[in-house]
C-alpha cells in the first residue's frame, strides 16, 4: 500500500515539475485574490482585525477548489484514473496518492501566500510559526480530504466543475471556521496557546473523521 | 526478466481456468447496455466481442474488468469473483478505448509506474524489456504525448499485458496501428493463447478476427444474438445476424 501511494505521488510530481501547469495556476489565482481582498479591504495600511486570517482561508478554499478540479481532469483526459481502479493495489492507496499529492501543492502555495497576507494586511501570523503550520497544514489536510474524494466521484460528471464545490463548500464549512478561527487566535497580540491548540485538535478531530469516511467510501463509489 | 520475477505481485497468488459470465445485464437507468448475456471461455482462448457501435462490447469489458458490477447476473474466475479484489484484479489486463498513458510521462516512465503499481520487483528493467517487444526501445525516452496514435497504441498494449495476465481485455486493440504493427500484434495475441491466457477483445476489423477467434460471439443492443465456435466466415454472419 505504502509503495503503491509513492508511486502515485511521484508520477503526480513529475507530470507537474514536467507541466507546471497546477503550481502556477493555482499561484497566480492565489496571489489575484489576496491582491483584490488587500485593495478592497486594507485602508491606510491596516485592515480590521481577523481579516487576514479570513482571506487566507477563503483564497486557500477557491485556490484549493481550482487545484482539485485540475488534478482530475488530468487524470480524466486519458482514462488513467479508471487505469489506477484497475491495478492491484488497494484502492484506498489510490486516494491517498491522490489526496497527498493534492496537499502538497496546496502547501506550496501557502507557503507563498501566508507571507504575502501577513504582509498586505499587517497580520502576526508568523509570530507563532510552529502553530501557524500546524493549524494550516491541518486545515488543508481536512478540505483536501473531503475534495479529493468528491473529485474523483465526480470525474465522470458532466457538470463537475459546477458540482465540485457545490458540494465541497458546505461540507468542508466546519475545516474552514476552524482555520479562520485559529489563525486569529495565532495573530492576536495577546497569544493564547490554549485557545490556539483547542482550534487546532478540532482541526485534527475533523481530518480523522474525514479521511476515514473517505478511505470507507472510495471504494464503493469509484465503481459504478 | 522471468515469468516468475513477473509474478512477485501485490496479490497476485490467485489464478483461474476459466471465466464464466452467466445471464449478465447492464442497465444505466433505463437505457440497456448489455442485456443477459451469457458465455465462457476457457485459457487458451481468444474469444471476440463483435457488433455496431453501442452494442454492448465496451460495458461488458468493463463488467469483465470489475470496473462495472453487472445488473444482474454473475461473473465469475473460476471459483472467484470481483469481491476478490486487488488479487483478481492483479491476473486481469485491460486495454480500454483510451489508452490509459499520462501524455506528460515518457513511454518508459508510464510502463514503469504501471509495473511498480502490480508490484513488480525491478519495474524498470520490466519497462524496458516491454518497450523493446514493442519496437519503441529508441523512442523510451520520450513522451508519450509526442508519439503517432500507433506507436501510443503499442505503449498501451504493453501496459495492459505488462504483468502477464490471465486474462486480457483488449477493446479495439487494431486501432491505429500499421500493417507491421497489426502483423506483430496478431503474433503477440497468438502468444498469448499458446501461453494459456484468456483473451477477450472487442473489434470492429472482421477481416483480422477472422481466423484469429476461437469463439466470437455477435452483439446487437447489448443481447447476443450468434456464438459462433472455431468461426469462419465472420462477415457474411455477420451480415446476417447484425444486418447493418
Amino acid at each position: 500500500m505504502l509503495r503503491a501511494i509513492w508511486l502515485i505521488v511521484r508520477k503526480d510530481l513529475t507530470v507537474e515539475v514536467r507541466s507546471r501547469e497546477l503550481a502556477y495556476t493555482t499561484l497566480f489565482f492565489a496571489i489575484s485574490c489576496v491582491l483584490v481582498f488587500a485593495f478592497s479591504l486594507v485602508q491606510e495600511g491596516r485592515a480590521a482585525e481577523g481579516v487576514g486570517a479570513g482571506v487566507l482561508w477563503m483564497t486557500i478554499m477557491f485556490a484549493g477548489n481550482l487545484a482539485l478540479g485540475r488534478t482530475f481532469e488530468r487524470e480524466r483526459q486519458s482514462e488513467t484514473l479508471r487505469a489506477l481502479m484497475l491495478v492491484p493495489a488497494p484502492r484506498p492507496a489510490v486516494y491517498l496518492g491522490k489526496l497527498t499529492g493534492i496537499v502538497l501543492l496546496l502547501l506550496l502555495t501557502e507557503g507563498v501566500l501566508v507571507p504575502l497576507v501577513a504582509l498586505l494586511f499587517q497580520a502576526e501570523l508568523l509570530a507563532h510559526p510552529f502553530w501557524l503550520v500546524s493549524v494550516v497544514a491541518m486545515g488543508t489536510l481536512g478540505f483536501a480530504a473531503v475534495g479529493t474524494l468528491f473529485a474523483a466521484m465526480l470525474v465522470r460528471a458532466r457538470s463537475r466543475d459546477v458540482l465540485l464545490p457545490v458540494l465541497l463548500y458546505p461540507i468542508t464549512v466546519p475545516v474552514i471556521i476552524a482555520g479562520v478561527r485559529g489563525t486569529m487566535a495565532i495573530a492576536q497580540p495577546d497569544f493564547e496557546v490554549a485557545v490556539v491548540r483547542f482550534w487546532f485538535s478540532l482541526l485534527v478531530a475533523f481530518d480523522v473523521v474525514f479521511i476515514t469516511l473517505a478511505l470507507w467510501t472510495f471504494e464503493p463509489v469509484m465503481t459504478d | 526478466m522471468t515469468r516468475a520475477s513477473r509474478r512477485e505481485m501485490v496479490g497476485g497468488s490467485v489464478d483461474f481456468d476459466e471465466v464464466s459470465v452467466e445471464d449478465v445485464s447492464r442497465h444505466f437507468g433505463r437505457r440497456r447496455a448489455v442485456s443477459r448475456v451469457t458465455f465462457r471461455a476457457a485459457r487458451g482462448m481468444i474469444v471476440g466481442l463483435l457488433g455496431p457501435n453501442g452494442a454492448g462490447k465496451s460495458t461488458l469489458l468493463a463488467m469483465l474488468a470489475t470496473v462495472l458490477r453487472p445488473s444482474s447476473g454473475a461473473i465469475r474466475y473460476g471459483s472467484l469473483d470481483a469481491t476478490a479484489g486487488p488479487a483478481l484484479r492483479s491476473r486481469i489486463g485491460v486495454l480500454g478505448h483510451d489508452l490509459f498513458l499520462y501524455p506528460e510521462l515518457t513511454a518508459r516512465e508510464n510502463l514503469a509506474f504501471f509495473a511498480g503499481l502490480y508490484g513488480i520487483a525491478d519495474s524498470d528493467a520490466c519497462a524496458r524489456a516491454a518497450l523493446e517487444r514493442a519496437q519503441l526501445d529508441t523512442r523510451r525516452d520520450d513522451p508519450v504525448a509526442s508519439f503517432s496514435r500507433g506507436m501510443r497504441q503499442r505503449v498501451a498494449l504493453e501496459r495492459a499485458l505488462i504483468h502477464d495476465p490471465r486474462l486480457a481485455l483488449l477493446d479495439e486493440p487494431f486501432t491505429g496501428l500499421d500493417d507491421a504493427s497489426t502483423e506483430a500484434l496478431l503474433g503477440r495475441l497468438k502468444a498469448l493463447r499458446h501461453g494459456g491466457a484468456i483473451v477477450i477483445l472487442a473489434t470492429h476489423d472482421l477481416d483480422l478476427a477472422e481466423g484469429l477467434l476461437d469463439t466470437a460471439l455477435f452483439l446487437r443492443d447489448g443481447r447476443n444474438v450468434e456464438t459462433l465456435s472455431a468461426p469462419g466466415g465472420l462477415r457474411s454472419t455477420y451480415r446476417t445476424v447484425i444486418g447493418r
